[in-house]
């Protein structure tokens, strides 16, 4: 059921997220491409066997995936599309009715103006 | 945690089903308690477009249109880019209550995967901007 693939889709990236060093890995692969882990552990204050131990939990998660390659020179690549289905559960959140719905009643009956006695 | 597909909200408003048709349907009732301004082509299949000062704008598809009683619509998910083939549908319905009329709002769809968007996620595709920019070296002949 498509609700519930979503639902562990959007859950696997909240849970990737909770963690700063994994939020710190993600951000590297966002902004500068693919990356192998001597480079991640070069640019972030976290040590290669911590790196590897992250991006393994990401690939688990379908977040990054590595590349065909061999040893130390697996370059790593983020998969945007747990991200998309993770906006759609963020996009429910941040919709508010409540607002348009005030404007509207507010719209068609303008409050009375109050008279001072 | 549950995803959250389905917004209902039902307001009474003091005024007669007609009026709040027309508030909900026209360029002059969208544009002024919904959107900063509105463009509507008021037919099924027909587009609406909703802009907010700041150039955010909404634009829709006319589902169904029942007067008095149904207006639905699709539009895209927030977030997500323009060309997503994933919209969510709103419904309103108007139902005369008393000296009034009783509005509900319906939104469903946020949960709804693209059909191949599951395979997408998990299949290590190789997907974005890396295989387009390969295109784009291809194309120009690098």
């Amino acid at each position: 059921m498509a609700d519930q693939q979503s639902e562990e889709v959007a859950e696997a990236v909240f849970a990737a997220l909770a963690d700063a060093n994994r939020r710190a890995i993600l951000a590297a692969l966002t902004a500068k491409g693919p990356a192998t882990v001597t480079e991640l552990a070069a640019a972030l204050p976290i040590t290669r066997q911590g790196i590897a131990k992250h991006l393994a939990l990401l690939t688990d998660a379908g977040l990054v995936s590595p590349e065909p390659g061999q040893g130390r020179r697996v370059r790593y690549h983020l998969q945007s599309g747990p991200m998309r289905v993770a906006q759609q559960y963020l996009a429910a959140l941040a919709r508010d009715w409540d607002g348009p719905l005030a404007a509207l009643a507010n719209h068609l009956n303008p409050p009375k103006p109050v008279r001072k006695a | 945690m549950g995803f959250p597909n389905r917004i209902e909200r039902t307001v009474r408003i003091e005024r007669p089903i007609e009026d709040v048709w027309a508030a909900i349907t026209t360029v002059e009732g969208l544009g002024t308690w919904f959107g900063n301004s509105a463009e509507v082509d008021l037919r099924v299949g027909g587009q609406a477009t909703l802009k907010w000062e700041g150039g955010h704008q909404a634009n829709l598809r006319i589902e169904r249109i029942e007067e008095p009683t149904v207006f639905g619509y699709t539009w895209g998910i927030f977030g997500l880019p323009e060309d997503d083939a994933r919209r969510t549908y709103v419904e309103f319905t108007l139902l005369p209550d008393g000296t009034g009329t009783s509005l509900t709002v319906v939104e469903s769809g946020f949960a709804q995967l693209a059909p191949d968007e599951h395979d997408k996620a998990f299949n290590g595709n190789t997907d974005g901007w890396r295989s387009e920019l390969d295109e784009l070296v291809a194309y120009l002949g690098g």
